[in-house]
């Protein structure tokens, strides 16, 4: 009714954002306050423990597990190109590579954990360190195991041919959160490994 | 009007089976049912914890009244604060946005329906977890029913040892749970101002409603988030024997309160900018002019946004920050009253010279102004630092928050829920009964709120269960208490008229405002699907360019 009483101007269509985007980085904009909150609390309470034992008598820098997450990025960004370049098999293999890789990565979280709460008796409840270390790694790593099952449905979906190259948009919207729990962890390992040791 | 040729009405929904019609609404991911729905649920809990508040202050009402035990107190006091922030004005607004941004951006639904669906029933399911702690909460220590820690849950009266049994947790939950559909609503009304506006609806031809509620949803995603966060670490602290908030261990009490306040403060803000979106919508509609600076309405919104999220430690000057931080906060704090006093300003504008017509959402509109503003000002004198040393934590701060909350928010809600009746329902509510709404509401509202600055600068600290007689307290709680009958004479008022017009009210037809936004076009109640072809649009006023073809707003607008 609108359209047509103005039949003298017509507005420019203009180009919006597509909304699965714009709602994904929005929701990483929370996760990332969210984020903010626990590693300001680890910078806080640095060196403030009442007892033992501190990070600079139990934590390892996990290079080789980080590499891994790090590089799990790139994976998931070829598994993208191969998509929109219509190969899905190929998609399929690199997708395949990334929730490997994902989770090569817990392995080494539950490694480290296993060695700190068995081998150096540290828990969450053993001091100010034990408290913010498990929180915010754990809060990573629940988002790791996030990610990982959301992958492994749309792997699961690839290996019953339901994913064509007309996904290419949701794929997308997908990776743009394991990417940000893959730069989320370059905060935590600087905070945790370098900064706090 | 093509709009008409097909139309849905209530009649067809009411000659249904009566679980169909349950099933309809318990299921519906349509963008107006879940703002009713968040509506409906607001108001619900707007009287149980209307209730609370009568309760208490019948307790205060004289010295030594032993109306209710202190321990109930500070149940009342709690769930008060709680109810009111989380489960009344959040869940109203929401409701607002979501029945009217995208009728108003020309949309057919939100971005995320279901999402939307999830958003409503997650913070629903909060509400009652709440509640559930009056029967859910005794636990194994056999202390407590409803939380007691007040609203912001100082750290260590929450630890095990302060706050034994569940209802602490009850709390916690309640609040992590609704600030997940808080979340899910911010994200759904960001992702559908930017992307789902009609043709020609540029971001600098949205109405200003739409303005306002980006810029509160993204306060909404930036400060209910550090809530979150902080509630998970009280949960580890009470669960897992962590020791964020325990003293004992080396932890912080004070970082609870930054952590809270970081949240606390935005949140002002996130509640007050919806009441600035429907003053912006009702007063240029009563006072038959365009509102007056757009542009800089728009960046006075974005600049609350910004300034809000640095002024959080002013709850906080009491706890001893030590002279910097105290300077930055008394710095920010003020210079936030600089855009908030821009928009006064531009309203003032708008109604200069127009035409005004004092109906009932415009005279609510008219006290938000005067209210607003006492409200400010009283906010800036507790932003001095050395003042606020003096009267932190007495009535005089509860005099202050409430004059915004009930004086602007409320006041503005009430102008809402008027203005957009007819659309919402398709029946003009009744206009005497409005006006009896607004004149109890008035008097009881400067009866309470006025007085209560009083016995604040007195010396009465919030949160006492009695006082002694002979302080000077004595006859302004009286007033106080009597303030109380009026405001709830006024609610019971509105809750006729809403009934009784919903059933009985004259047919109100498509435009009874003769307003100017995309809502206006559609039938009242809109059809499921909004608008029977999406319109295209060339000013901020559309619904003035059709009215007067030969003199469109348009012709005047500059093109962004």
């Amino acid at each position: 009714m609108i359209a047509t009483s103005m039949t003298l101007r017509q507005p420019v269509p203009e180009e919006l954002p597509s909304r699965g985007r714009v709602g994904m980085f929005t929701l990483i904009g929370a996760e990332s306050a969210v984020f903010t909150i626990f590693v300001v609390a680890y910078i806080f309470y640095l060196g403030k423990s009442l007892s033992g034992p501190t990070p600079q008598d139990v934590l390892k820098a996990p290079i080789f597990f980080s590499v891994c997450l790090l590089s799990s990025s790139l994976t998931i960004h070829l598994a993208g190109k191969a998509l929109h370049q219509g190969n899905v098999g190929k998609f399929s293999r690199w997708w395949f590579a990334t929730i490997a890789l994902g989770v090569v990565f817990l392995y080494g979280t539950a490694r480290e954990w296993q060695r700190l709460i068995y081998h150096e008796g540290l828990t969450i409840s053993t001091n100010l360190f034990g408290t913010t270390y498990f929180s915010l790694v754990g809060l990573h790593a629940f988002h790791v195991i996030v990610g990982l099952l959301c992958l492994t449905f749309v792997f699961v979906f690839s290996v019953f041919g339901y994913v064509e190259p007309k996904h290419e948009y949701q794929v997308e919207i997908l990776s743009l959160y394991w990417h940000f729990v893959d730069s989320v962890w370059i905060v935590v390992f600087t905070v945790v490994y370098i900064v706090g040791r | 009007m093509s709009t008409n040729s097909i139309s849905w009405s209530n009649d067809v929904a009411e000659s249904r089976p009566f679980v169909d019609l349950i099933h309809e609404w318990v299921t519906t991911v349509d963008h107006k049912r879940l703002g009713l729905l968040y509506i409906g649920f607001a108001m619900t809990f707007l009287i149980v914890g209307g209730i609370e508040a009568t309760v208490m202050r019948l307790q205060l009402i004289r010295p030594h009244n032993d109306l209710v035990s202190p321990q109930v107190f500070n149940r009342l006091f709690t769930m008060h604060g709680t109810t009111m922030i989380f489960f009344v004005v959040m869940p109203i607004l929401f409701g607002f946005g979501n029945y009217l941004i995208p009728l108003m951006i020309g949309s057919r639904d939100m971005a995320f329906p279901r999402l939307n669906a999830f958003s409503f029933w997650v913070m629903a399911f909060g509400g009652l977890l709440l509640y559930f702690s009056l029967v859910g909460a005794n636990g194994l220590y056999g202390a407590g029913n409803a939380p007691d820690v007040g609203w912001f849950a100082y750290a260590p009266l929450t630890s095990q040892t302060f706050s034994p049994g569940h209802s602490t947790d009850f709390w916690t939950l309640a609040i992590l749970v609704s600030g997940f559909g808080s979340i899910g609503t911010a994200i759904n009304i960001l992702a559908t101002i930017l992307c789902m506006r009609c043709p020609g609806m540029s971001l600098g031809k949205m109405p200003l409603f739409a303005w306002l509620y980006l810029v509160t949803a993204g306060l909404v995603v930036l400060a209910i988030s550090p809530l979150t966060a902080a509630q998970i670490m009280l949960l580890i602290d009470r669960y897992l024997g962590g020791h964020f908030f325990d003293t004992q261990a080396g932890g912080s009490a004070v970082i609870w309160m930054h952590f809270f306040w970081v949240f606390g403060h935005p949140e002002v803000y996130v509640l007050v900018l919806p009441a600035f979106a429907f003053a912006s919508e009702i007063i240029p509609v009563f006072s038959r002019k365009p509102i007056f600076g757009y542009s800089v309405m728009v960046a006075a919104t974005v600049a609350i946004g910004f300034i809000s999220m640095s002024v959080w430690a002013h709850h906080m000057f009491t706890v001893g920050m030590g002279p910097g931080a105290n300077t930055f906060f008394v710095l920010s704090t003020m210079a936030i009253a600089v855009p908030t006093g821009i928009k006064i300003f531009n309203w003032l504008g708008t109604m200069w010279g127009g035409n005004i017509e004092f109906s009932t959402p415009m005279l609510f509109c008219i006290a938000f102004l005067f209210q607003f503003l006492i409200a400010g000002l009283t906010g800036i004198m507790q932003a001095c630092a050395p003042f606020d040393w003096q009267l932190g934590s007495s009535y005089f701060v509860v005099a202050h928050f409430h004059y915004v909350i009930v004086g602007a928010i409320l006041f503005c809600t009430f102008a809402a829920l008027y203005y957009w009746f007819p659309k919402m329902t398709g029946r003009m509510y009744n206009e005497r009964l409005g006006r009896l709404h607004f004149w109890l509401f008035l008097i009881g509202f400067h009866l309470t709120f006025d007085f209560m600055h009083i016995p604040g600068l007195l010396g009465m600290p919030r949160r006492i269960y009695t006082y002694e007689p002979g302080r000077g307290w004595d006859i302004w709680n009286l007033i106080i208490t009597i303030g109380v009958f009026f405001q709830a004479a006024a609610i019971l008022v509105l809750l006729v008229n809403l009934l009784w017009s919903f059933w009985r009210g004259t047919r109100a037809g498509n435009d009874p405002w003769d307003a100017w936004t995309l809502e206006w076009s559609v039938p009242s109640p809109p059809p499921p699907y909004n608008f029977y072809s999406i319109p295209a649009i060339l000013s901020r006023r559309p619904l003035w360019d059709l009215k007067h073809p030969n003199d469109p707003d348009w012709k005047y607008e500059g093109t962004p």
